[in-house]
């Protein structure tokens, strides 16, 4: 489709656009509006009208803006996955800054417009045009954790996003500068094509570029030594941002690291193999070690959600169509059960105004279905059939199997086992043991029908992929990246 | 009306559903009919597949429905399917048709249980499992079937669980058939490395070129199959568990133990009848082990007095005939055998239950006698379950035990000691039969006054099942009858196109003479005769007699009584022992060197989390040094590489 490469393809951008539309709307009308319920609900549409987009371009691939974007069936399954994590945490958020009376539109702006940064981001194969979406992406979340401004660990945890995010987009745009000048290029499939003459006269300046580029993807990913960051920042954000946090730009970054490397750099992706594999390895273990230790809930998920970018890394390592499959069903399994076990945080949240394990002793007695539901997501968590969190592992492992890398496997299996520790503490806690003091039973749980619906939608996610996975295969299946 | 199939057992499914969540909101009426009713629908749904796939051409009758896949891994493609043919067509019928009336039967039996509710969610339950059980299209969702039903047998043999009796039976029951399952499941792994896949149609279509009759990996794969059917269709060495099962309601007893799931292991080697034609050694083994389970069961059955022991003793002793119908490739008999069985049985088993309600629970026989004129309608279905059952001429029985008899005699695989053992259990089982008669509804009443004023005739829910069932016993042979008697043998015809023949004889072998079969007929029926004539000898004109055989016989009547020691054996055998190791490696291999590695990996994994936490010092300095630590060994190994 030559002629298309070089118009301007409105209609691959209308999934973006609509999320723009409406973080303006938010920005500019809604702020005049007395029913603050209104923000939620415009985001929520933007977010279904973007969805229908997709919807409509599934299968159709297509380019446009002189190949600057690309519109194929992995980027559009990407945007789901961006598009449940933006709608889930916008139905977390409502109680949680009703709650604290900061209930602002400016607030699902972010959201949207960071979500928006994510998808460009996916759909684009410049690196140039990524670095954008990439920053478009990032700015609103330095916002967005910092968005309790008199609360100092919330402040604490945007400044210290900002400098270390600042500090790794300078080492991706070196990447980048230094790609182009081993290439001639910032085009994905360019590079590619390039790579044969590049590697007798410019070697080094595309390796070292690659390997900088890896370094500022490791560092949103989470992916340890890059990870460090993480445990203060999601601590310190606001829940629902953290749940944010913990899925839409890490799932942006694997999804952009699997074209830019499968695509991109698939001629030397040879000599990244090991470092990808330790990178694995010891992000899973840091993950899950670190973890063991945590009293604090929403601090355990951060060391977790590190731990889940170890076991995406596999797919990385990998690197087969399969393995790219397997990530995109993980992630869309992730999606809905980091989602669900973040909503539950926040309600106990809500009620307690801690995160503390100590608070969900007992939770079976008072609110029996909440102490369920935390169950369904911790053990989707941790890998247990048959739930989501299961088929996921279970395709990614395979494709790591099937790609040799039997030892990797053999570890990050031994890791699943150790998550289980921390993952049935929360559900001991609340199965098992007695609330201390005077904790009253007659406290009454009173959700707004966001929260309700997001504990819906993301346990039926949980259960449904475990249960019925075939669809969900067969559509990761047809979204897969080939190495050329 | 195909796409109908999976309504068969979803319904009772979705019944269990509602009345499991809802139990404490619905009246028991509600529950009831739900039960019932759910039951009741799946029975005129397959009364009415049955019919469409007559109309069907004989080549045409084998209906796969494909729900969804469920597991595509590599080779396995595992299918959520049902299979709707002859074999399956007459399974789904016995099953819905008898539980429907074993269900009837319940509401009266179970009316003053507080605990009603739960029992019927359970069998529900039970049907659903049943029926997956025998529609399943591949081994892995028979075997789920397979687990689900012995699953519901282990909750409702133990359905009153405070009598620790009735909780240790239960658990009896479930582990004896974990050690069959075991066998079933290496079984089915044979089969699916050998043959590449677990799908009935498709593994009937390679089998011939995947396996050599007669090699190792068939023999293997059947022989351990079939140890998968000892444990559940009770056949030794697995046998033990069904007496014990009558800790049970009697209805389960009926429906369960005697009319459905017992016969799964025969189901099953005759849905794989392709495979095990494959491997005659496997056969003979068969053969053998029915053969002696028929005669060893019946043995012990003499001396039985509780009145639902006996009848166990019985099901276990039919149960070998269908296994040795099996072994000699008698197949279509086998499970002729198994529905005039679940008749005929499924009513002696009701029949007790309606004895046992009106003596208030008592199940000793020697504490009953002359019930015949308080009970009447029991009396009579009893007594015509029991000519059924000791193959009483033109009965359903008859029909049936005597197209085993004739194939153990006549069949490339049967040999004249199996048929004569067979004669002799028929014999034996005609008597302890007419025994149970004798005891129970004859002779003097030998119950006490207070047991003597609550005796009457059971309620009309439990009475119509014992007609039905009564009337099913008496002409349910009819559809069977042999050629030698100018009969269709419709029975045959219908299940031949899923019955293979052995490698090497034609499929109908010919016109054989029809003489010797005739002379077999009559000295089955001799024999019949003489074992009536000899109970009611006994028990009926000479009672005193009885205890001066015993006398005579006493080393002999200990040993059945004891049932030859066979539960002592395994106790002292298997048991103790294995309880000893399990001490040895829950003390010395567990506590001390697995839990050593475990906690001590744990200390390991929590002492480094202790030790790390320091490095998270909440600086962001801190933060960047590693970040740069790890850029300069990435791009150190980059370069020096």
């Amino acid at each position: 489709m030559p002629q298309l490469d070089a118009a301007i393809n409105i209609n691959i951008v209308l999934p973006e656009i609509s999320l723009l539309i409406a973080s303006f709307l938010l920005l500019t009308i809604v702020p005049l509006a007395k029913q603050r319920i209104i923000s939620s609900i415009i985001s929520l549409a933007s977010v279904a009208v973007s969805l229908y987009f997709i919807y409509a371009m599934w299968n159709h691939q297509q380019t446009g803006y002189f190949g600057m974007v690309t519109c194929d069936n992995f980027c559009l399954f990407s945007k789901v996955i961006f598009l449940i994590t933006c709608g889930g945490a916008v139905m977390l958020s409502r109680d949680y800054l009703v709650k604290r009376g900061m209930d602002r539109p400016e607030y699902y702006a972010m959201m949207l417009i960071s979500t928006s940064g994510m998808m460009f981001m996916v759909s684009s194969s410049n690196l140039m045009v990524i670095f954008i979406g990439l920053e478009i992406m990032s700015l609103p979340l330095y916002v967005l954790a910092g968005f309790f401004k008199d609360d100092v660990k919330s402040t604490e945890s945007a400044a210290k996003y900002f400098f270390m995010g600042a500090f790794a987009s300078a080492f991706l745009l070196y990447g980048i500068a230094l790609v182009y000048g081993g290439t001639g290029t910032t085009d994905l499939s360019k590079i590619f094509m390039s790579t044969g003459i590049a590697l007798q006269k410019n070697e080094l300046y595309l390796i070292i570029g690659a390997a900088l580029i890896l370094i500022g993807f490791a560092f949103k990913i989470a992916a340890f030594p890059f990870h460090m960051w993480v445990p203060d920042v999601y601590q310190g954000a606001p829940t629902p941002v953290t749940a944010f946090f913990s899925i839409g730009p890490k799932a942006a970054g694997i999804a952009v690291l699997l074209r830019i490397f499968i695509i991109g750099f698939g001629g030397v992706y040879e000599s990244f193999t090991i470092i990808f594999w330790i990178l694995a390895f010891l992000t899973m273990a840091t993950g899950n070690i670190f973890a063991l230790m945590q009293n604090d809930v929403k601090r355990m998920l951060a060391y977790s959600s590190i731990a889940h970018a170890g076991y995406l890394m596999l797919a990385l390592t990998a690197g087969s169509s399969e393995a790219v499959s397997a990530a995109l069903f993980y992630l869309l399994a992730y999606s809905f059960f980091n989602m669900g076990a973040f909503a539950i945080v926040t309600i106990v949240e809500n009620k307690t105004g801690t995160n503390h394990i100590d608070t969900y002793k007992g939770l079976a007695s008072r609110h029996p279905w909440l102490a369920v539901f935390l169950a369904l997501f911790m053990f989707s968590l941790a890998g247990f059939p048959p739930t989501a969190g299961f088929i996921g592992k279970f395709y990614i492992f395979s494709a790591a199997i099937k790609a040799n890398l039997v030892w990797l496997v053999v570890a990050a299996v031994m890791n699943s086992l150790i998550s289980v520790y921390y993952y049935l503490r929360p559900i001991k806690a609340a199965f098992f043991e007695k609330a201390e003091g005077e904790e009253s039973s007659a406290v009454q749980l009173t959700l707004g029908p966001l929260m309700v619906v997001a504990i819906i939608i993301t346990s039926v996610g949980a259960l449904g992929l475990g249960l019925f996975p075939n669809y969900f295969l067969k559509l990761a299946a047809a979204s897969g990246l080939m190495m050329m | 009306m195909f796409d109908l199939i999976f309504i068969v057992p979803l319904l009772p499914l979705i019944a269990f559903t509602i009345n499991g969540l809802f139990r404490n909101k619905l009246s028991k009426t509600v529950v009831q009919s739900l039960a019932v009713g759910s039951v009741g629908v799946s029975f005129v749904i397959s009364v009415l597949l049955f019919v469409e796939l007559i109309g069907l051409d004989p080549a045409a009758r084998s209906i796969t429905q494909v729900l969804f896949a469920w597991i595509p891994v590599g080779d396995l493609q595992l299918n959520i399917a049902y299979l709707l043919d002859p074999l399956s067509a007459v399974m789904i019928l016995i099953v819905t048709g008898v539980g429907l009336l074993i269900h009837i039967y319940s509401i009266g039996y179970m009316a003053h249980d507080p605990d009603v509710k739960r029992f019927f969610c359970y069998m529900n339950l039970f049907m659903f499992a049943m029926l997956t059980l025998v529609l399943g299209d591949n081994l892995i969702l028979l075997f789920i079937g397979w687990e689900g039903v012995g699953l519901c047998s282990y909750l409702l043999i133990g359905f009153w669980f405070e009598k620790k009796s009735a909780a240790d039976a239960g658990k009896k029951a479930f582990i004896v058939n974990r050690i069959g399952d075991f066998g079933f499941l290496i079984g089915a792994f044979i089969i699916f490395w050998a043959a590449g896949t677990l799908q009935f149609n498709e593994l009937r279509a390679v089998a011939p070129e995947m396996f050599v009759v007669g090699g190792s990996a068939i023999t293997l794969a059947t022989l351990f199959l079939f140890f998968g059917a000892t444990g559940k269709s009770a056949q030794i060495p697995l046998y033990i568990w069904l007496p014990d099962a009558m800790e049970g309601p009697t209805p389960v007893s009926a429906l369960i133990h005697a009319a459905t799931m017992v016969t799964a292991g025969v189901y099953m080697i005759v849905r794989l009848n392709f495979l095990f034609v494959m491997a005659p050694d496997t056969m003979m083994v068969i053969a053998i082990v029915g053969c002696a389970t028929a005669f060893i069961a019946a043995t012990i059955g003499l001396a039985q007095n509780d009145i639902k022991r006996v009848l166990a003793y019985s099901t276990v002793s039919q149960l070998g005939y269908m296994m040795m119908a099996c072994g000699v490739a008698a197949f279509t008999a086998g499970i002729f055998h198994l529905m005039t069985h679940a008749f005929f049985k499924a009513l002696l088993f009701l029949g007790s239950g309606a004895v046992i309600h009106s003596m208030s629970n008592e199940q000793d026989m020697r504490k009953m006698g002359g019930l015949r004129k308080h009970i009447p309608i029991t009396y009579k279905t009893m007594l015509v379950g029991t000519l059924a059952i000791a193959g009483f001429p033109l009965m359903s029985g008859f029909f049936s035990k005597d197209e085993i008899l004739w194939k153990a005699f006549s069949s490339g695989q049967g040999h004249w000691a199996l048929w004569l053992m067979g004669i002799l259990t028929a014999g034996l089982t005609t008597f302890y039969m007419f025994r149970l008669v004798y005891l129970t509804f004859f002779g003097e009443r030998r119950y006490d006054d207070h047991v003597a004023k609550h005796v009457h005739e059971s309620p009309k829910s439990m009475t119509t099942p014992l007609i039905v069932l009564a009337a099913l016993s008496v002409i349910g042979g009819l559809i069977g009858i042999p050629h030698a008697l100018g009969g269709g043998a419709h029975f045959k015809k219908f299940l031949a196109p899923v019955m293979a023949a052995i490698p090497g004889e034609t499929a109908h072998g010919g016109h054989h003479d029809m003489t010797m079969e005739y002379i077999l007929m009559a000295i089955a029926i001799s024999i019949f005769a003489a074992a009536w004539f000899l109970a009611r000898y006994l028990y009926r004109m000479n009672i005193d007699k009885v205890t001066s055989l015993k006398a005579s016989m006493a080393g002999i009547h200990k040993m059945l009584l004891n049932k030859y020691w066979v539960d002592e054996f395994y106790g002292a055998a298997i048991v103790r022992p294995i309880v000893n190791g399990s001490i040895f490696l829950w003390k010395i291999i567990d506590v001390l060197i697995i839990d050593g590695i475990a906690n001590g990996l744990g200390y390991i994994a929590r002492d480094m989390s202790q030790t790390f936490r320091r490095v998270q010092t909440g600086f962001v300095r801190g933060y960047m040094v590693a970040f740069l630590f790890g850029v300069v060994l990435i791009i150190g190994y980059l370069v020096v590489r």
